[in-house]
């Protein structure tokens, strides 16, 4: 427990972050109509690809000789790579759908 | 001034893309360009997550790092262009179970690395979290797209007593993260092993859920690959991962629960999937009888309404009959007809399923109404066109209590002066309950695949024409 209130006060600033994130997600997400629903959920989900972040740095870091751990690596970022840019992509498939007949009357 | 400010920076402006963007993304109008500032968020921040300088710890390893870049964007192009639109819910299934592997990775991986020289409880609980939490998302992704996929059967893999079950499975994985973060000493074989329970009790979570619940479950999934991201970000000390992630995380819990709400269902309810063994309701009476009615009868009837409410379900996915279905709906403008659609919340197998249907098949989104904007359309209408749609057209929810869907909001297409249903056969929903609507005195079935009757619909009101 005092292992987590040490945690907790050296790392107050990102709870703080973490908190109003919260809110802002929320508050982002509670007033889209129907029509979105698909779109915003491919489009975040490509979002929770920053994960490629982490594998970026986990490779960075590790030592060039480990092979194990930078094949891992090269695996979680290849993955993670998959997510973003299928994400983005098919999302802007979907919403090129719903722009496109706005030109038709 | 030490050059990691401007990497910083470059996280802090990409993150207000991804915010700005996700915003952006909640109107019609600019959501094309807010997914582009996203992407372009997510952009920059893996050209600041590459060159940050590290220091020390650096091994440079770029090779592996563009090695990774290339093949998975590569991957995942190729998949988002060659995805067809009614395989959308399992594509975004698979794409959100690669998200979760990653987490999954990365705290395998670290977990590894803090190796004898443990760290505190609580640095070792954010690493062992991700890996739940990525694996727990990982497994519920896969099974999810197997099931969209039409691979694994939705609703033959649960278990007697299923939800104990997963109530023991998910005792033991968090009993394992207090064990993996209270020493670090347990050996690879214990965390292996740890990662295959987690994974299973992802796959085992989904399990028994199946059919006009997946809405639920596949943006519940989204969130808690979001989480997993946000933890990872905990791990690494990386600001916008955690941001990125909190805001998935947030965003994909309150989709879910917005279509729990449309179901008149706790979340609770759906995980542990009461459709499965609810009491089937009333028992129909055997002599009602159900009209059937011709093509031919049903095109007249369509073309001299004045309204028409086409009510699309996931039959209409499955028959991929949503182009055919706009050229009907053109034929009957051209006969005067208004011709509107009614889209309920949890129609189709994804949030918003069906929005994406019509809009393949050039439908513009003002003659989409939602549940409310239909009721009221319902009231003046002339003909319903019920397109494999079921249990979100069952009056049954507003009138028999005993029902297991009693009190979800429905389209009142009862209330309309006539109502065509196309249907495969008078088999049951996904509920699995019988639908007095069929047996309304004002109700027609046209039985046969949703494509093929679409189109002797049409060719019936070219006729008449």
């Amino acid at each position: 427990m005092e292992d987590f209130i040490e945690i907790a006060s050296k790392n107050y600033l990102l709870i703080f972050l973490l908190v109003f994130t919260v809110i802002l997600g929320f508050e982002i997400i509670s007033k889209v109509p129907t029509v979105l629903h698909t779109p915003l959920m491919s489009g975040s989900n490509a979002i929770s690809g920053i994960v490629v972040i982490g594998a970026i740095l986990l490779i960075r870091q590790s030592p060039s000789s480990a092979w194990l751990e930078l094949t891992a690596g090269m695996l979680a970022l290849a993955l993670a790579m998959v997510n973003v840019v299928g994400g983005f992509a098919v999302t802007q498939r979907m919403l090129e759908m719903f722009k496109k007949k706005k030109s038709k009357p | 001034m030490s050059p990691a400010v401007w990497f910083d920076l470059a996280y802090l402006v990409g993150s207000v893309c991804i915010v700005w963007g996700l915003k952006r993304m909640s109107s019609p109008e600019t959501a094309g360009p807010g997914n582009t500032l996203a992407a372009i968020g997510m952009g920059l921040a893996i050209l600041a997550a590459v060159f940050y300088p590290l220091g020390e710890d650096d091994n440079g390893n770029l090779i592996w790092i563009f090695g990774g870049l290339l093949l998975g964007s590569g991957v995942g192009y190729v998949l988002a262009k060659k995805v067809a639109m009614t395989a959308m819910p399992q594509m975004v299934s698979l794409l959100n179970g690669m998200g979760g592997a990653t987490a999954m990775i990365l705290g395998l991986v670290e977990y590894l690395r803090i190796g004898s020289n443990s760290g505190s409880f609580a640095s070792n609980l954010t690493v062992v979290f991700a890996l739940l939490v990525g694996s727990v998302s990982f497994g519920g992704s896969l099974l999810a797209y197997l099931k969209l996929e039409g691979k694994v059967d939705d609703k033959k893999i649960t278990l007697p007593f299923h939800s104990a079950f997963n109530l023991v499975l998910l005792a033991l994985v968090l009993f394992g993260t207090w064990a993996l973060s209270f020493s670090t000493n347990w050996g690879t074989g214990l965390l292996f092993l740890f990662t295959a329970i987690s994974l299973f009790y992802g796959l085992s979570f989904v399990a028994p859920i199946g059919g006009a619940d997946m809405p639920v479950v596949i943006s519940l999934l989204n969130s808690f690959t979001g989480i997993s991201a946000a933890t990872a970000g905990f791990v690494y000390g990386n600001l916008m991962m955690i941001v990125g992630g909190i805001l998935v995380g947030a965003s994909g819990t309150i989709l879910t629960l917005m279509m729990c709400k449309a179901m008149n269902r706790s979340l609770m309810n759906v995980i542990v999937g009461g459709f499965g063994n609810a009491v089937p309701g009333v028992a129909a009476d055997s002599n009602q009888q159900v009209k059937s009615v011709g093509l031919t009868d049903a095109a007249i009837q369509l073309a001299y309404s004045k309204t028409v409410l086409v009510v699309p379900g996931y039959g209409l996915a499955v028959a991929q009959a949503q182009k055919v279905c706009k050229e009907l709906d053109e034929l009957l403008e051209a006969n005067g007809v208004d011709v509107r659609y009614g889209i309920h919340p949890v129609a189709g197998r994804m949030p918003g399923h069906m929005n994406v249907l019509l809009a393949e098949a050039d439908v513009p989104y003002p003659k989409l109404l939602d549940l409310e904007e239909a009721n009221d359309f319902l009231n003046q209408c002339d003909a319903v066109v019920v397109i494999g749609a079921n249990d979100v057209v069952n009056p049954a929810a507003e009138r028999d209590p005993s029902s297991s869907i009693y009190g979800m909001p429905v389209l009142k297409v009862w209330q309309a002066k006539n109502t065509i249903v196309m249907k495969r056969s008078m088999g049951k929903g996904y509920a699995g309950i019988e639908n007095p609507l069929f047996f309304e005195k004002n109700t027609y079935m046209l039985f046969g695949d949703a494509k093929q009757t679409l189109q002797g619909l049409v060719s019936e009101v070219k006729g008449l024409g």
